[in-house]
Order: C-alpha cells, then sequence, then structure tokens
C-alpha cells in the first residue's frame, strides 16, 4: 500500500477557489461546505439542509455544479472551485447576479447563492434554454420565497445578457 | 448535522483499495459519489471508523463497448453515462433512466457503481440493471467474481458485495436494433425518490412480443420482475386487452410496503399503470426504428 493510502484523521487539500490556490489542512470529516465558510471565510456558501436536498451549498467543482454538503474538504485536493464569491467582477455584478436583481429574483437571498451557481453551469452548456429547460434545471434548488417565477424570468433575462457579446464577462466564464 | 470522526484514507488503485479493505473491513465505508452516503454521516446514520473514498481510483472510470457488451467502470459519474455516445447508441434505456436520477447537481457527483451498490429500493439503476440482465463485477483479495442481478441485489440496501469486497464494473448486455425500450416513474417532485417506477425491454420485430423484460422500483426491498407478466406477453401483439391483462397480473401479484409516501394499494395501482405505459412506449420505439 502506498503511503498516502493510509487512513488519517486530518489532512492537508490544496486546490484553486476563485482562481485563487489555496491550501487547508482540516479533520478528515470536514464537508468542504464548512472548509470553505469556516477556513476560507467565504460565507457566501450557504448551508440549508446539510443533506444534498435544498441546493443552497451549491458551487463549481471543475465547472460541474455540486452540493457542497456532500464532498469532503479533503476531496477538493486537485481541483478547481467556483463559489458566489467568484462571480461578480469588483463592484461589477456578473450578468446573471444583475439578472436576479432586475427581475426581483431573490426575496430573504439565503437560497441564492446556490441557484446562481446552478444557472452558471446551465447556461454555459445551454445558452439559449426553453422555459421547460429552465425549471428542469433550477429544480434542485429550494427556493421559499419566490414561487420561483421571477427566478425563471432571470434565468430568461440573463440568457439574453449572457448572449449580448458587449456584456459578456471577462474569459473564464 | 456534522459527520462523526473517522480516518480517511484516498488509494488510487483496486489494488490499494482491496488491501484497506482486509484491513478495515467491517468498520469501514467505501465512499464513491457520496450522494447517499454523505448524507447519512452528516445525520450520523453511518458512524463508519474508516472512510475508503475511491474517487482517486482512475481505473475505474471507463465506457466500453465490446463483444455485444457495455462495460461500465463503477466510478462512471451518472451524468457522463447519461451523455455518453456508447451508453446512448448501445443502452438507451440507461440513458432515459439517468435523467430520472436525482437532479444535475446530484448526478454531477454520483455514480453507477454507487448507486447500484447502494441499492436504494425506489432507485432507477437498479430496476434498469434487472430489466437489462445486467451482471456485476466484484473484486475481493481472492480475486474477482460476476453475479447476476438477481443474486447481486439482496435486500433492502442490501447486496452480495462482502465487507472485504469493491463493485468495480457492470456490464449490460447491447441492447439490438429490434428491440424497444421505455423507463416511467411517478415520484412526488420530479427528482425525488420514485413512488414506483418501471422499466420494459421488448423484442417486437413482426409486431407480436419477443423477451419482454419489465422491471419495478419502489414496490420492494430489491428490484422486483414478475415472471409471469413477462411470460403472458410472449409472442402476443400488444392491443388494450393484452394490456389491460398485464395490469391487472402486475398489480395482483406485487406486494409493495405502505409508507409515508403512499399506500400499498396506490402502490400496486399505479405499477399497473405504469407497466401499460412502458409497454406501450416500447413497442413504439421498435416501430419507430424500423
Amino acid at each position: 500500500m502506498s503511503k498516502a493510502a493510509a487512513p488519517v484523521s486530518e489532512r492537508a487539500a490544496a486546490f484553486t477557489v476563485n482562481g485563487k490556490q489555496v491550501q487547508v489542512t482540516v479533520p478528515a470529516r470536514k464537508t468542504l461546505a464548512d472548509a470553505l465558510r469556516e477556513d476560507l471565510g467565504l460565507t457566501g456558501t450557504h448551508l440549508g439542509c446539510e443533506h444534498g436536498v435544498c441546493g443552497a451549498c451549491t458551487i463549481l467543482m471543475d465547472g460541474q455544479a455540486v452540493r457542497s454538503c456532500l464532498l469532503l474538504a479533503v476531496q477538493a485536493d486537485g481541483h478547481d472551485l467556483r463559489t458566489v464569491e467568484g462571480l461578480a467582477d469588483g463592484d461589477r455584478l456578473h450578468p446573471i447576479q444583475e439578472a436576479f436583481w432586475e427581475a426581483h429574483g431573490l426575496q430573504c437571498g439565503f437560497c441564492t447563492p446556490g441557484f446562481l451557481m446552478t444557472i452558471t453551469e446551465f447556461l454555459a452548456e445551454n445558452p439559449k434554454p426553453t422555459e421547460d429547460e429552465i425549471r428542469e434545471a433550477i429544480a434542485g434548488n429550494l427556493c421559499r420565497c419566490t414561487g420561483y417565477v421571477n427566478i425563471i424570468k432571470a434565468v430568461q433575462i440573463a440568457a439574453e445578457k449572457l448572449s449580448v457579446p458587449s456584456t459578456r464577462p471577462p474569459a473564464g466564464d | 448535522m456534522k459527520p462523526a470522526p473517522f480516518d480517511y484514507a484516498a488509494p488510487e488503485s483496486v489494488e490499494e483499495t482491496l488491501a484497506l479493505l482486509a484491513e478495515y473491513g467491517a468498520d469501514a465505508k467505501l465512499l464513491a459519489g457520496g450522494q447517499s452516503l454523505m448524507p447519512l454521516l452528516n445525520m450520523r446514520l453511518a458512524r463508519p471508523a474508516v472512510i475508503i473514498d475511491l474517487n482517486r481510483v482512475a481505473a475505474l472510470d471507463y465506457v466500453k463497448a465490446a463483444d455485444g457488451e457495455v462495460r461500465i467502470g463503477a466510478l462512471v459519474r451518472q451524468r457522463a453515462a447519461e451523455r455518453s455516445p456508447v451508453v446512448a447508441q448501445h443502452l438507451p434505456l440507461v440513458s432515459d433512466a439517468l435523467q430520472w436520477v436525482g437532479h444535475p447537481q446530484i448526478r454531477n457527483r454520483g455514480t453507477i457503481g454507487g448507486s447500484l451498490a447502494h441499492a436504494d429500493p425506489s432507485a432507477e439503476l437498479p430496476a434498469v440493471a434487472a430489466a437489462l440482465g445486467a451482471t456485476f463485477v466484484v473484486a475481493g483479495s481472492d480475486g474477482e467474481r460476476t453475479l447476476a442481478s438477481e443474486d447481486f441485489f439482496q435486500g433492502y440496501l442490501s447486496t452480495a458485495i462482502g465487507a472485504t469486497e469493491v463493485l468495480t464494473e457492470v456490464r449490460f448486455p447491447a441492447m439490438a436494433a429490434d428491440q424497444g425500450w421505455a423507463f416511467v416513474e411517478i415520484a412526488r417532485r420530479h427528482g425525488d425518490f420514485a413512488l414506483v417506477g418501471a422499466a420494459a425491454v421488448v423484442h417486437a420485430a413482426d409486431g407480436r412480443l419477443r423477451d419482454v423484460r419489465l422491471a419495478f422500483t419502489g414496490v420492494g426491498p430489491t428490484p422486483v420482475r414478475i415472471a409471469e407478466a413477462e411470460a403472458a406477453l410472449e409472442g402476443r401483439a400488444l392491443d388494450d386487452r393484452v394490456l389491460a391483462d398485464v395490469a391487472r397480473l402486475v398489480s395482483d401479484r406485487l406486494e409493495p410496503e405502505s409508507d409515508i409516501q403512499a399506500s400499498a394499494a396506490y402502490r400496486k395501482h399505479v405499477a399497473g399503470v405504469l407497466a401499460r405505459r412502458v409497454l406501450t412506449a416500447a413497442v413504439l420505439r421498435v416501430r419507430g426504428r424500423s
């Protein structure tokens, strides 16, 4: 057995978050969501249910939307993560965030980071979605305020914004 | 809502995994996509002493078609299988059924092998494996053994995988050009586990059914096939009377449990309705292809 394979209770993990290289040393049982919030101060990733149902903790890992409460922090080693803090360019909101603002796609805002990350992956893969496709895409994120209607509008507005080259965010998005 | 402490190992090969299992066996849990195990850990419903993380075992991530079979490595993500051209061509039932598994965020991490090894009685993939007659390759320190679906699924959340073994591969017979297929499920909300789900695979080259396989999820501790219903369809053309007979037979033979989501009587009724729907859709697909 290689040395790396022996079980340990604590371990270091090195990965990138929003383009920045970071390293944390954490108990093996610590979830990635908790490490992002507590060890890296990235409290934009919210925790609702902590068992993979609500979608509030959704982040991008290697470009794919995943539940960060269902990953261990040590599993992030070597991966590229993106959280809601990585969407805006300084004071300039990401087009998806702008669209949420314009369409009133949030009320309390607790679920919003998860929606934004889910929609970031979705619109990258499907830039001109139908309403049915949007409903399907956001089905894994729960919102108890909006009734979803304005979130769907926000995704439609975001798709339009992202299709206009002048409002497209810098490369890498 | 935090996991109890455990020790963590991340082997990079099947050999390392087996060495860890030999040492920690019953005290260890294998972690694949984590979409079922992580909630159990977070809620402390599972408190293993050791977690053996399979996600660095790159050798278990492959989809290969050869010799009339499609071999899927246990660590292939559900989303990758759903989008695999090989799976779409040779196992369209698998591609279709995967779209019913959780949500995209779940399928981005969840694995084919993890779902089958977890053997949730309401999950989609076990029923699909039963409908297609998949075989399971299980590795242990004494080598590999191959199990049929009927032998692999043993009960509620339980399979034939031993405490020192790991599921490495699932082999599906490639579907033939004259085979039709369908998967349908009823859930409270899309993305939830099925109350009842049904998978059908049929040959019907000349309009007469042959080798019908009908498997249900959510109606028993393991995926359920009803041999009597399958046999009753052999050589028949699908018409309203045949469909009504099969629906009745399915409802009569199943013995589901009642739970907070649905009564046994409701599940029996829905299973009959779904049997009609999947058979009808499967036969239409044969005609569509020929």
